[in-house]
């Protein structure tokens, strides 16, 4: 096989799509593309690299993610925009964990809740008895770094089991939180739960303007895309993808299956911890309905319904979620609405089980008469 | 799968509803005036939520959905009874639908979080629909955040001496722990506690509790009765475990502990219902021709409705009915910051259907509140009698503003009264 085959194999990313498929060529294959021989140019290799995947289409989001709030409303920039990215960060920690790492958890918005709570019981809020005022980015720092433990902790918890008993203790976790969070008025402030938690004012610059507040979420998001985009090529990504596919196999070969496992929970967590930290500025408050089983398993439905092959399933999802939230009511009677967000989740599911994404790539076979139906992974 | 002609008709219909739609709404743009509704269409309070929507209704069918010369559009939004989610709808039909007047929400913790968010929209008016949470007007008030309304601890006034002539001196309270509940507490104990009654512990209990053998267990023999402030399933839930376990203390309810769907409820312990205390901003039974008006409308209006109007419903009625009125008042003028608007507003006063509507200056609500005990009536069925009426309570519960500043709003620990 000569060089170009090598990158092309590479770049089309059979690799990781046909480990999706758990053939047993594929794992050394993803592995083995570390070692890709040097192609000889002109530019280091790594800058030729980074370039090559840059296609139209990333150019033309780019370029509307980074324009979309000096054409929309004010509205549509915080309620629609910076909402559809924060939701999507959550719901990327469980594409990365469902999608990458086989294990679908239904824990991800109970982290993001947690580091939310953290932040108001580090930081400041209406509640001066509880609150400990400690600077926003003190607070920030410990809300995340605990966020991770406990998230790692949940996974140590859960990596023994597989499919829907993961589901099933995940849940477990979540709802426990919840009645914590409802019935603990020492640290939670139970039913009431914290408010007055809006986002900081950093270098006289007010990040809860919506325009400000998008550009910080945007940020976030775009670094969790990217960084779990890295992730995923990585040695840990390829292990952990390996490990979906045949944790046997894996284990054989020398890797520790339950360290990466829990290593993974760490990096979700990382995510929805993030995730939960703009979610709470963006909603000024939290209380315990913001960790209820209907928003843990809203994070499901906007992960599914983007397709977890790929990171930006979690934002095409999240997108489509807020929107429907936003207008499905306008569309038919006003007691109805929810049957038309229903009937639209349903509609997806059945007709594309890779969620949006398959029905995009469904659509580019359909048109450009190409090959077999198949996620695209750059 | 829709075959290519199949698609094509099918965008055309959409290309040409939406132009339709275009048309239709230019006609009318003129003379349009948008208001924004919320109440919860989804979640725990669908049913309450649904039946708020039909009282607003009613008002605007009232005034044939003209207001102020134009004609009166509502823009709903729904919410799940969650802050978050109260907020986002709000935040939708004010910066999105550009409603200059909002109306709702429907429970406590929402009508705090919207008037928040309504600090940060001073040229829109915000008035409030069933929210009573003493905090939304008392604490940190909004100046365009208006609550014709009284709210929880309001409804209470009076029950405290009522159950003192009674001859209840010593309750034990059970009641949900969150804060509508303290806000009834409140209302009870201000003047319980301070005419000699005492409540000699309190049992907090979550939101949803299904459980109650651990609190029944621990009510003492020596206590007059119950102070029960329990709503929907959590009262049913209760009643009945406390008469499986034997217990046979008289009670006192809050505003929406013997309603209509848990005095229907079956089982022996319905008999020992008779003659519960209770007390709310409205009662089934008012005798009055307004109150007899109000309910024969809503009969004829909503066939799919409940046999007679919600305390929800009344409440959204009165304040769109408030909304609507002074719209008339300064016939549809909403300039200048809707400034003169807002004077109407402030001088609303009418004779609703369950006494004056008028609003103080934390622009809350000051209205009559209506004891009322369990009785039976011809027919066998079960109802709230009016006993007392005690007219024009303020947010300060009767007392004089320093001294309910002293006493802070209610919590879990406050008002005390256990000595």
């Amino acid at each position: 096989m000569s060089a170009a085959q090598w990158r092309r194999a590479m770049n089309s990313s059979a690799a990781a799509a046909a480990a999706a498929r758990g053939s047993s060529k594929v794992t050394p294959l993803s592995v083995a593309t570390r070692s890709a021989p040097e192609a000889h140019g002109e530019w280091p290799r790594w800058i030729r690299d980074l370039f090559r995947p840059i296609k139209a289409r990333h150019v033309i989001v780019m370029a509307f993610v980074l324009l979309y709030p000096f054409f929309a409303t004010p509205f549509f920039t915080f309620q629609i925009g910076a909402q559809s990215l924060g939701l999507g960060l959550i719901a990327l920690s469980l594409t990365f964990l469902g999608g990458y790492g086989g294990m679908v958890s239904l824990a991800q918005m109970t982290v993001a809740g947690l580091a939310a709570y953290l932040l108001a019981i580090f930081g400041t809020s209406s509640n001066a008895v509880i609150s400990l005022g400690w600077p926003w980015w003190l607070a920030l720092i410990a809300a995340l770094t605990i966020a991770t433990i406990v998230a790692a902790a949940i996974g140590w918890l859960s990596v023994r089991t597989e499919g829907i008993y993961t589901i099933m203790i995940t849940l477990a976790v979540g709802v426990a939180f919840f009645y914590l969070a409802q019935q603990n008025y020492t640290l939670f402030n139970g039913f009431q739960g914290f408010s007055k938690l809006a986002a900081p004012t950093v270098f006289e610059l007010d990040l809860r303007e919506p325009m400000p507040f998008y550009f910080m979420v945007l940020a976030c998001a775009l670094a969790g895309y990217f960084f779990v985009k890295t992730l995923i090529r990585a040695p840990f990504g390829i292990a952990l993808q390996g490990i979906r596919d045949n944790p046997r196999r894996m284990q054989a070969l020398g890797y520790n299956v339950t360290a990466h496992r829990v290593a993974a929970y760490a990096v979700a967590g990382f995510l929805a911890a993030v995730g939960g930290v703009l979610m709470v500025w963006y909603n000024g408050r939290i209380s315990p309905g913001t960790v209820g089983t209907g928003a843990m398993i809203n994070i499901l439905i906007i992960a599914v319904l983007g397709g977890m092959k790929h990171p930006i399933g979690a934002f095409i999802g999240a997108v489509v979620f807020v929107l429907l939230q936003n207008f499905a009511i306008d569309l038919v009677d006003r007691e109805r609405f929810n049957l038309v967000i229903g009937g639209v989740f349903l509609a997806i599911v059945l007709f594309s089980p890779d969620g949006l994404l398959g029905l995009w790539q469904h659509a580019r076979n359909r048109f450009l008469n190409r090959g077999s139906g198949r996620i695209h992974q750059r | 799968m829709m075959g290519k002609t199949g698609t094509t008709v099918f965008m055309r219909s959409i290309v040409g509803a939406a132009a339709a739609l275009a048309v239709a709404g230019s006609v009318h743009a003129q003379d349009v005036l948008k208001i924004g509704l919320l109440a919860t269409l989804e979640g725990p309070f669908a049913a309450p939520g649904q039946d708020s929507m039909r009282g607003a209704d009613l008002a605007l069918k009232e005034k044939n959905g003209m207001a102020g010369g134009k004609k009166i559009e509502f823009v709903k939004v729904s919410s799940d009874a969650t802050p978050d989610k109260a907020v986002n709808a709000t935040r939708k039909a004010v910066e999105q639908d550009k409603v200059p007047i909002m109306i709702g929400p429907l429970s406590g913790d929402e009508g705090i979080a919207v008037k928040n968010y309504a600090k940060t929209q001073p040229n829109v008016t915000f008035i409030n629909g069933s929210s009573g949470a003493q905090a939304a007007t008392l604490s940190d008030p909004s100046p365009n955040f208006y609550r014709f309304n009284t709210e929880g601890a309001q409804w209470m006034v009076g029950l405290g001496e009522h159950a003192l002539s009674k001859g209840y001196k010593k309750v034990y309270l059970v009641a949900e722990d969150y804060g509508f509940p303290y806000s009834q507490v409140q209302g009870f104990m201000a003047s319980y506690c301070a005419k000699g009654g005492k409540v000699v512990d309190k049992a907090w209990v979550p939101l949803g509790t299904k459980d109650y053998a651990s609190v029944i267990a621990k009510i003492p023999k020596d206590v007059d009765a119950l102070l029960v402030v329990l709503g929907g399933s959590d009262a049913v839930n209760f009643l009945t475990q406390y008469e499986q376990a034997g217990g046979d203390k008289p009670m006192i309810g809050g505003s929406i502990t013997v309603d209509q769907t848990v005095l229907n409820f079956k089982g022996k312990r319905r008999e020992s219902l008779l003659g519960t205390a209770s007390a709310g901003p409205m009662a089934d039974s008012i005798d009055t021709p307004e109150w007899k008006k109000f309910v024969a409308d809503y009969k004829a209006t909503f066939k799919d409705g409940f046999p007679s109007p919600s305390l929800f419903a009344y409440l959204y009625y009165i304040n769109t009915k408030a909304t609507l009125d002074a719209l008339d008042a300064v016939k549809g003028d909403l300039s200048n910051g809707q400034k003169a608007y807002r004077d109407a507003l402030q001088k609303t006063n009418f004779k609703g259907p369950a006494g004056d509507v008028k609003i103080d200056a934390n622009r809350n609500g000051v209205g009559p509140s209506y004891i009322t005990e369990v009785a039976k009536a011809a027919d066998g069925s079960f109802y709230n009698k009016v006993v007392k009426t005690v007219p024009n309570i303020t947010q300060t519960l009767g007392l004089p503003e320093a001294d309910f500043k002293k006493m802070g709003l209610g919590t879990r620990d406050v008002p005390d009264c256990r000595k």
